[in-house]
């Protein structure tokens, strides 16, 4: 039976909503607040949901000791309290909720190897949150 | 096809242990949650059922119909209880997340005429949940 596993994470970390491409009336006009030079944080929540079958002898669909101890050392450490425009991922992309989902999933999807990631999940605030489940997700 | 989801709580303890495991396995395997005395956990449940709205009673499914089905097939049965030594299913089977969430699953579809099953969700702490859709 196939069941889908979902697990909550946090960091914090500091970004700038700004893009090179743009001019600077551009950038206040499309960022608004977000473009304030010297950026601005969030407290990010993290949803991380993986499936597949549950293994009849664990009644898993996949360790969380594993997903946790992945998650932590791959994501939570590299984000947390972190300016994230001065990481490599985000040389060139802006640092949008939209695009932090994409690096996550790339990260989950190319490392993580116990069960199928299905999609990343995060909320920057309370009030808004973001989806990316792949190129072909539903 | 409209969606509706109902929640409700129960309470009840568990520990994880698989008899075809050594004791060093299990212990490295479910770590704390080896432990044969148990522990407990705050569970919230979400079922959601689909179905076209009945043009005469504006209902996918009749809410206080499906609050007596939860409530009789699945609240019973698991609300305080130790799940591996009073509930059937976990005779035999883990009660993982993943597993409540499936028992839950097939307490529930049988029962209910009105609308079709779509999801069971299963927090075992705001922080994991798991979301079973029948499938196989």
């Amino acid at each position: 039976m196939k069941a889908h596993l979902t697990r909550r994470y946090m960091f914090s970390a500091s970004h700038r909503l700004h893009s090179d491409e743009m001019s600077a009336e551009e950038n206040r006009a499309t960022y608004g607040k977000c473009n304030n030079p010297y950026g601005h944080g969030h407290n990010y929540m993290i949803e991380v949901t993986v499936s597949g079958a549950v293994h009849e002898q664990t009644g898993m669909v996949c360790n969380l000791v594993d997903l946790d101890g992945f998650v932590h050392h791959q994501i939570v450490d590299r984000y947390e309290h972190q300016n994230l425009n001065l990481l490599p991922e985000f040389a060139k992309d802006v640092p949008t909720t939209e695009n932090l989902c994409i690096a996550i999933y790339d990260i989950v999807k190319c490392g993580f190897r116990p069960a199928h990631l299905e999609k990343i999940r995060i909320e920057e605030t309370m009030m808004n949150s973001f989806e990316y489940a792949g190129e072909n997700g539903r | 096809m409209i969606y509706l989801t109902r929640k409700a709580e129960f309470s009840a303890a568990h520990f994880y242990h698989n008899p075809e495991f050594t004791p060093e396995e299990n212990q490295r395997i479910f770590g704390k949650c080896n432990n044969p005395n148990g522990h407990g956990h705050n569970y919230t449940l979400e079922v959601t059922v689909k179905g076209e709205v009945d043009p005469k009673s504006g209902f996918v499914v009749d809410l206080k119909q499906l609050k007596d089905v939860m409530g009789r097939e699945v609240l019973d049965a698991l609300d305080h209880r130790f799940l591996n030594k009073e509930v059937p299913e976990f005779f035999t089977k883990i009660p993982t997340t993943e597993n409540l969430a499936i028992a839950i699953w097939q307490r529930l579809a049988p029962k209910l005429n009105q609308a079709q099953l779509h999801r069971v969700r299963v927090y075992e702490t705001p922080d994991l949940f798991v979301d079973f859709y029948g499938e196989a």
